[in-house]
């Protein structure tokens, strides 16, 4: 499997970027962001969304598949839209990024045991017991749920379901590459 | 004012845009925004009844280009905002400062596919600088307060306003807010206005040092009311200035110094100037693809200073040496007066003279050319162009549709003044000519409005002759006639092997009748001899509409021409100066 997050063999340019994207909290935003990058042509890799503490905004956190020259573009694009207020650009390495998976796994006898196991090592809940399967919830780093789900895929992942990353700043490091200030028109 | 008056939400509606100071209003009236239409009677707002609603659009930009401030249309749900998608993405390309209002159906009805019910937010999305849906009438004059604010500052553009029925019968307390609530309540809009200093000054050292320095003006130059400042930095340094086909009248065409319009239409000393410059001062225009050509070529040896009040423009085609994020005016402003500092410290220019008198040379080889008719031939649109040009008052404002006569317009005219220049140039709107003259002459009553149109373009918007005639709004419309889609029929021409597909358009109806039936004054004009004629008496009607139809030479084609994708180096000059392109080199 080929996600965001694999160190890939044969030196890809792509890189994944984080953003970060504080807007008003109003009907129709979301329609706003993710209608602008299809327009501009790029993909989003994921996409998290809710309100703040503060109800009057949301957080949009964005990852995308994209170099930095076109990055640099849709920042500035996604400035213009009038709802948003801010957009931080998170570098993976000086920020805390956590994610959230939930999968149902086919077992079948003494395998049950060994998913427990799995799962206790990489610290996921057991959220249901089946005849036949079993729903487990594990949230920890992109990267760690990667190699979870991995390993499960050995048992046969039945259905399962990833959030999308949300992402904050690391606290004893400022991570933001660039505060993007200064609103476009 | 009291703070308890109880208005209707259409009341509130129309006091919002008397409050914005709306005079003239372009629309067409239906079911959803009907209860705005009645408060509209008894209002000091004039309203304009078009035809079709494409027409309020296109008349709300001819306006806004004229004057400068945001054109407004209303109109209603469904098949009229749909309707006004066309203007409303054109005003978005153009950067035209536009407030348009549609009614929707009730809010109890949103998301029921009920009559004349269509997703206008949704739709309009990528074509407007913002929209909004109004859910509640006390929304209404905050809302309407964004959107001038929005549509009229930083980079201007479209707002559409979407108005529920109910919203609009329902009553709500009315209160105007202040222009700091209204600052307030968008967060995440503030338009950089001023230049950074440090990067001011790095410009005015650049512009000092080069030794082929070249003003690149575009519309921004117009929509920051900054012509004159550019004209006082021009004739300070002695540089000369190319004007974009968005910015033509921006700096004179009769001045020692104006090249005129660069691009693929552009004229060889334009484009060369361009090609062959060592510093490009960009002040608000976009290094468009009808200007650059193939980017890769492009001004190879040119630094390049980008004044734009769009960070996103900055880099999004050429990595600019000094990119200034700001209004143009102000900027411009700032640089001049760093010039002016370092010229008084001692600073000095380095000598332009060898540079200047080599685009000189290129001017004097390389005029724009056409081939006279022979005795008896089929009339030259260009002639035409030149004779209406020359009969043209002053002052007299220009409304161009798309394609050959577009080009030949912005190449064979003289645009001498600021706003009289009006043109679809981004979206490259056909039909744009007819409506947008009527806005540009509502607006400005007191000058002649020349709409120059093609016979394609003139069949998709003429019936709103009918507007013009009813309304009072008297404009001259010149039709160079030539029986084809004329551009593409070029482009079929040159770069499909003549193989003529779908572009005659004959059988086109008798214009004269037609203008007739319209109210207007309809004259033909097949020879060389009754152009002047022609001209004359159409100057001379001021209480009527006229239609000149100048049956001219299908196969006349526009040069120069950058072909698509080519490098500007690569420009076909007119057949008779292609002998001497080495001068170019």
């Amino acid at each position: 499997m080929r996600t965001i997050n694999s160190n890939n063999p044969f030196g890809d340019s792509h890189q994944h970027h984080v953003l970060s994207v504080l807007v008003q909290n109003r009907p129709g935003v979301l329609a706003r962001v993710s209608g602008l990058f299809a327009r501009r042509g790029y993909n989003i890799f994921s996409l998290a969304v809710a309100p703040t503490d503060d109800a009057d905004y949301s957080r949009i956190t964005i990852v995308v598949d994209i170099s930095a020259t076109p990055l640099e573009q849709i920042v500035k694009q996604l400035f213009k839209l009038i709802d948003v207020v801010r957009i931080t650009e998170l570098d993976p390495r000086k920020s805390v990024e956590r994610e959230l998976m939930l999968a149902t796994v086919r077992i079948e006898g003494e395998q049950r045991g060994q998913v427990v196991e799995l799962a206790n090592v990489f610290e996921a809940k057991v959220l249901a017991v089946g005849n036949d399967a079993m729903t487990l919830s594990m949230d920890g780093t992109p990267e760690k749920l990667d190699d979870f789900e991995e390993l499960l895929k050995g048992y046969g992942i039945v259905e399962s379901q990833r959030t999308g990353r949300v992402a904050l700043p690391n606290l004893e490091r400022e991570a933001r590459k660039g505060a993007l200030k200064g609103k476009a028109s | 004012m009291s703070n308890k008056e109880t208005l209707t939400g259409a009341e509130a509606l129309i006091r919002s845009l008397e409050m914005e100071n709306v005079e003239v209003m372009f629309g067409l009236p239906g079911g959803c925004i009907l209860p705005a239409y009645d408060p509209l009677l008894k209002s000091s707002i004039r309203h304009i009844l078009v035809r079709h609603e494409q027409g309020a659009g296109h008349m709300a930009q001819g306006y806004a280009h004229v004057t400068g401030r945001p054109g407004v249309a209303m109109v209603t749900s469904g098949p009229a905002a749909t309707n006004m998608v066309t203007p409303l993405c054109d005003a978005f390309m153009d950067s035209i400062p536009m407030v348009c209002i549609t009614g929707q159906v009730s809010t109890t009805a949103i998301g029921t596919d009920a009559f004349q019910e269509c997703d206008t937010v949704g739709i309009t999305r990528s074509v407007t600088k913002h929209n909004e849906l109004i859910m509640h009438p006390d929304d209404i004059p905050m809302v309407v307060r964004q959107a001038f604010h929005i549509a009229t500052t930083g980079r201007p553009g479209p707002v559409l306003i979407d108005v529920p029925k109910d919203v609009l019968q329902n009553t709500m307390t009315w209160s105007w807010p202040t222009d700091e609530e209204v600052i307030a309540s968008l967060p995440g809009y503030r338009p950089t206005t001023k230049g950074h200093p440090k990067m001011i000054k790095e410009a005015a050292k650049l512009i000092l040092a080069a030794e082929k320095p070249l003003l690149y003006i575009g519309g921004g130059v117009l929509k920051a009311r900054a012509a004159d400042v550019v004209r006082e930095l021009a004739e300070l340094l002695q540089i000369p200035v190319v004007t974009t086909l968005m910015a033509r009248g921006a700096f004179p065409d009769n001045h020692p110094l104006c090249l005129g319009m660069p691009g693929m239409h552009g004229n060889a000393t334009a484009i060369t100037a361009m090609q062959k410059s060592d510093l490009l001062i960009n002040f608000g225009a976009r290094f468009d693809d009808r200007v650059t050509g193939k980017v890769s070529t492009f001004a190879p040896d040119a630094k390049v200073i980008h004044v734009d009040i769009d960070p996103a423009e900055q880099g999004k085609v050429r990595k600019p040496d000094v990119p200034i994020v700001g209004d143009c005016r102000i900027v411009v402003e700032e640089i001049l007066k760093s010039v002016q500092e370092l010229l008084a410290e001692g600073s000095t220019q380095v000598n332009i003279d060898p540079w200047r008198s080599k685009v000189s040379g290129w001017r004097e080889k390389f005029p724009v050319a056409y081939d006279q008719s022979e005795p008896g031939g089929r009339l030259k649109p260009q002639f035409c162009l030149e004779k209406l040009r020359d009969a043209a008052p002053e002052g007299t404002i220009v409304v161009s549709g798309v394609g050959q006569h577009q080009m030949w317009t912005s190449l064979f005219w003289k645009f001498n003044e600021p706003y009289t220049w009006v043109n679809s140039g981004g979206l490259g709107t056909m039909g744009f000519s007819v409506p947008a003259a009527i806005g540009a002459k509502a607006a400005r009553p007191d000058r002649t409005v020349w709409a120059i149109d093609g016979d394609g373009c003139f069949q998709m918007t003429a019936q709103e002759l009918v507007t013009a005639s009813t309304e009072g709004i008297h404009i001259k419309v010149a039709i160079l006639n030539n029986t084809y889609l004329g551009m593409v029929r070029q482009w079929q021409e040159m770069f499909y092997g003549e193989r003529y597909s779908e572009v005659n358009l004959a059988g086109c109806p008798d214009f004269v009748k037609w203008a007739e039936a319209m109210g207007c004054v309809g004259i033909r004009v097949d020879s060389v001899e009754e152009i002047d004629g022609a001209i004359e008496l159409a100057n001379s009607i001021n209480d009527r509409s006229v239609v000149i139809d100048f049956r001219v030479e299908e196969f006349e084609k526009v040069f120069p021409m950058v072909p698509a994708g080519a490098s500007n180096d690569d420009v076909l000059l007119h057949p008779s100066q292609e002998s001497e392109r080495g001068l170019l080199r």
